[in-house]
Formats: C-alpha cells, structure tokens, sequence
C-alpha cells in the first residue's frame, strides 16, 4: 500500500488540509491568528513537530503494539514538542517569547495525532515525512491566511512585528495597508477569527463544487460507453449527434 | 414526495410586508423628532443605512438565487436598517451605517438562512458588533439642536461624508451612562440626581443619545400602537419593564446611593425601544405565552444587570450589551419554549420527521 507523492501533496495542502479540509486544530487556528505574523510562527513550529513526529511514528510503527499505540503517539508527540519548545527557546528566544504558551499546546493539537493515526502508522517513513511537510505547510497557508484578514480588517496591518519573529531581515515585510485606519477591533477579538474561518471553509466548499466531478468528466468523453465498477455508463451524446 | 395537504385555508391578515410597514408606522414619529433634533448629519446617515440595507437584501437575495420581488419588497431589510440606523450615534460617519447594515443583512439575516431563519435580531447583532469594533466612532454624542440651529445641509454632508470633525461631542451618552460612570467616580445617587437633565426633556427625548432612542414618550406611542394592531401581545413589553422596575426598585430602596431609581430607567428611550420592538421580534422570541414571561423576564434581568460596573467586564463586551443590553435576545428562547410547549404541541414536536422524510 502506498500513496503517490503527488497525491500526499495535494491532500496536505487542498484536499485534506488541516483547517478547510479535516476541520481540525480549530483551537490554534482562532485563538493565535490576530496577525498573520503569528499565524506564520505558530504554523511553522506545528509544521516543525508534524515532520518529526511522523517520522519517528513511523519508524517504530512495527515496534508499538496496535493495543497502546494511542498513548505511545502522544508520549512522542509530548517529547517532541519538547525538543521543539526548549530549542525555540534556546536559539530563537524572540520568537519563543512572541508565541509562549502556545508552543507546549501543540501536544494536544489534534491534526498531529490524526497524522500519526491516519497516515505515519500505516506508511513508510519517506512517504511521511512528506505528509508532514505537506500537511505542516497547507496548516501554516491557513493560518496565514486567516491571520492576514484579520489583521487588515482589523487593525489596517500586514505582517506587523515580522521582523520580532524572524530576523530584522524580515522587516521589509512589515506593511501598512491603509493608512490612519480607524481600526475595526471585533476582527482581533475572537469573534473575528470565527467569522473567517467559517468564510474560508464557505469558499473551499464554493472551488470544490465548482470542479467536475467524475459523472460529469465521463459525460463530457468522447466515447460511446463507459465501464466502471457500478456498471455500463452511457455518455450524453453532443446534440448534433443524437436521433 | 411529500405535498402539502390543499385545503379550504384562510389566510391571516398578518402578511409580512403588512407587519413590517405598521412596524415602520410606529418607528415613524420617534425616528422624525430624532431626525428633527439631530438635524442633517442624522438624515444622511439614516437614508445611508436604510438603502444601504435594501441594496445588501437584493445582493444576498441574488447571489443565493431566491426570488428578488417578494423578499425585497417585504419591507424586512428596510425594517432592518432602520432599526440599525436608530442605534446609531447621529453623527457617526456614512461607513458605520454600511458596516452596520452589512452586519445586520449579510451575517446575521442571510448567512442564517434568510428571512424568519436567523437566530438573532439583525439589527442588534449589528450594534453589539459595531459597539465592539468601532469604540471611538459608536460613542461620539452631540447634543441635540434641532435641524434649523443646527449644522447646514452641506456642513452635515461633509459631516457624514467627508468624516468632518466640526462639531461638539459630548462626552457621555444617556442619561444612564452619565450615571454609571459619575458612581464609578465616586459620587453618590443623591450627588447626581440633582446634575441630570430634567424629567421633561428625558422623557420628551431632549437629551443626548443615539438618533432614534432619544423620545421615550413617542417610542412608547409607537409600541401602544403596535398593541392597538395586535402585531404584538403585551406580554414581552410587560415582562420587560415589570422585571426591570421591580428590579430597580428594589435596588434603589436597599441602596439608594448606588443604584438609579426605576423613573429614570423607564424614561430611556432605549428600554423603551428594546421592550417594544426589539424584544418582541417574531423570529427570535417565544411563541407560547409562559415562554413569552419567561423571555421577557430574562431580558428585563439582563437589561438590568448588565450596566452593573460590578459584572468583570472586558471593555468590548461591556459596550456590546450596555446601553440596550438586548444581546441576550435570542439565547434565552429555545429554553424558554420547550418548557411550555403545550401538550399537543409537545405530541406533535416528538415525531416530526415522519412525513418529511418520505
């Protein structure tokens, strides 16, 4: 059993992606997105813990014993986040302290225990590591996202502080939309990280349904008839052809 | 599939476009002494809000491909940016009224489902929202001057348009805000009593405060006549202001110094807005009359307690259900009913989905 690469990809990013696809991490996804810098840091540092710990899961997948190996995830997922909290801290303080306690809750950020669940546990560490990369970086374009509409609606800013979190380098990223901008608070408040997310899971659902599905692709071929599983499917013949 | 049953019906007196334009009747002459009172700015920023609201109706009708026609001359949506605009600071530039309106027909009427589908009263959603977002812009009092001393026609354009600051801003908004932050000063009731605007004026609407809560006298006419037309019973309006003044007496009889004798609260035109028309809004309040008790004892409690400096209160939250306090709308209700459902509704409720499902 295995999965194309190109398929994992896309699953990460489109199809399957954490927040507009599986509807998981919600938590982080509203609570730390009052400014697309944060989103970026957040999203990075779960990317980070997504890739390891799916590789690790799925190095030992053949030790741990299927009965237990719901604590055996977290117990990694746990020393991970760890690693991962105590190095942030150590090197790249700053943005420890921009992100705080957040970082130690990435252990119960259910997208990471589905991955190892659904994906780390059954497949090879390669394929894995790619799911969590993928994953990893489809999460962090949600949260920017979400994170970037917020802070211009909000506040009138995009990528305020960028340069705290990544470097001074990265201070050309720091932007001011609209200048003198009166501030729309309710956007930074809570109430603002429900109303996009719930407009970013309303346009997933508008550019999926916009796609073909497969009966309309097999209508719109060129051919008489179409054998599938479910049986002989008769293609709609272009109008100048019937009678 | 599953048809109606065709039978003999009669059909009730009570349409929506009839309800929605007696209720714009009884908003009529409280809306006009605002208007009068407030002069220009007031006019452009309530035409604003109202087509504003009208043209969001006919946006949302199209993109969810519902028929245009009869929704969009219901008269709902302008029902709805009327109330919005009423809310309003009368001086708050022509964006608050867009915002507003998108609020109240966008998030809180359509994305719910539309008409007689949302939870929540539209144009209070749109205050709580705006009260959050906009601080600074949904607390900027004038009093009142009237339209002839008042700014001129093209000063009160750029006033709501060109976002002009020519004008003098009061400070504190009614009569119960001025109140509510002189005790968190430290004076007492009987310090401040003496310093507020006379019964008369506060009962007339000669004071300080949003664009169409001013007039308590002509917001309660409104609401008598809405009883008049039976568009609503007296439960909800009686509750409301029963609770609140059995409240407040009380309060102000064990501690005359913190708390506002019951006169004052009933002479806020924003009770009286709230009791009449906001908290009887058929879509987000009871249907049975113990539930309609329950409801509008809810709301007077909440209209009450909320302005209590001593709730913890985050700024935003304290401006979104201060002044009206009508947030609560809805969250009561469902409760609210289904303990007094009747028995026969009651049957009927435990097995709905025979029928549907066929």
């Amino acid at each position: 059993m295995s999965e194309s690469y190109a398929k994992i990809a896309r699953d990460g990013l489109w199809d399957k992606n954490i927040v507009t696809g599986q509807m998981l991490a919600l938590c982080p996804t509203l609570a730390i997105t009052g400014t697309a810098t944060n989103g970026l840091g957040m999203g990075l540092a779960t990317t980070v813990v997504l890739i390891l710990s799916n590789v690790v899961i799925s190095a030992l997948r053949k030790t741990i014993a299927p009965e237990i190996r719901i604590p055996a995830f977290i117990l990694i997922i746990a020393a991970i986040v760890t690693v991962v909290d105590l190095a942030l801290n150590a090197w790249l303080h700053d943005l420890h302290k921009v992100l705080g306690l957040f970082i130690a809750l990435i252990v119960t950020n259910c997208a990471i225990l589905g991955r190892a669940e659904a994906f780390a546990s059954r497949f090879g560490v390669l394929a894995s590591a790619l799911d969590g990369l993928m994953m990893g970086i489809g999460f962090t374009l949600a949260l920017v996202v979400v994170g970037a509409i917020r802070e211009i609606l909000g506040s009138g800013t995009l990528f305020a502080q960028a340069s705290l979190l990544l470097g001074p380098h990265f201070a050309f990223m720091e932007l001011q939309i609209f200048p003198d901008y009166p501030g729309f608070l309710i956007m930074i408040l809570p109430p603002g990280g429900f109303l996009v997310v719930g407009g970013l899971f309303a346009l997933k659902r508008i550019i999926d349904a916009r796609k073909p599905t497969i009966e309309q692709e097999i209508k719109q071929m060129r051919t008489e008839r179409v054998f599938t599983a479910a049986g002989v499917l008769k293609p709609k013949l272009e109008t100048g052809e019937e009678a | 599939m599953h048809m109606p049953v065709a039978g003999p019906h009669t059909h009730t007196l009570f349409t929506v476009s009839r309800t929605m334009l007696t209720v714009v009747a009884a908003l009529t002459p409280a809306t006009l002494f605002g208007l009068w009172e407030f002069g220009w700015p007031a006019i452009f920023l309530f035409l604003t809000t109202v087509v504003s609201a009208w043209v969001f109706e006919v946006a949302c009708l199209k993109i969810a491909d519902k028929p245009i026609r009869p929704f969009a001359t219901d008269g709902s949506a302008i029902l709805s940016g009327w109330l919005v605009a009423m809310t309003l600071p009368p001086y708050a530039p022509w964006w608050v009224g867009v915002i507003g309106s998108f609020i109240a027909i966008v998030i809180a009427k359509h994305l719910f489902g539309g008409l007689g589908q949302n939870l929540f009263n539209p144009a209070m959603v749109a205050r709580a929202m705006l009260v959050v977002a906009l601080p600074v812009q949904m607390t900027t009092w004038i009093a009142p001057v009237g339209l002839l001393e008042g700014p001129s026609f093209l000063h009160g354009l750029s006033i709501t348009f060109l976002g002009s600051q020519e004008f003098d801003a009061v400070s504190s908004a009614s009569t119960l805000s001025h109140i509510k932050s002189q005790i968190s000063a430290g004076a007492t009731m009987g310090e401040i009593l003496p310093t507020l605007a006379d019964l008369e004026s506060r009962l007339l609407g000669f004071v300080p405060g949003s664009l169409g809560e001013t007039s308590t006298v002509l917001l309660a006419l409104g609401g008598l006549l809405l009883l008049v037309t039976r568009i609503i019973t007296p439960t909800i309006p009686l509750a409301v202001l029963g609770t609140l003044v059995t409240l407040s007496a009380i309060c102000s009889f064990l501690a005359p110094d913190r708390f506002a004798p019951p006169i004052l609260h009933l002479t806020s035109g924003s009770t009286m807005l709230c009791a009449f028309f906001i908290a009887t809004d058929y879509v987000t309040s009871p249907v049975t009359t113990a539930g309609k008790w329950v409801y509008g004892i809810g709301i007077g409690t909440l209209v009450f307690v909320i302005p209590l400096r001593r709730l913890p209160r985050g700024r935003g939250l304290c401006g979104a259900l201060d002044e009206l306090g009508h947030a609560p709308d809805r969250n009561l209700h469902p409760a609210a009913d289904l303990r007094t459902v009747p028995h026969r509704q009651a049957a009927c409720a435990a097995k709905p989905a025979k029928g549907a499902q066929k």
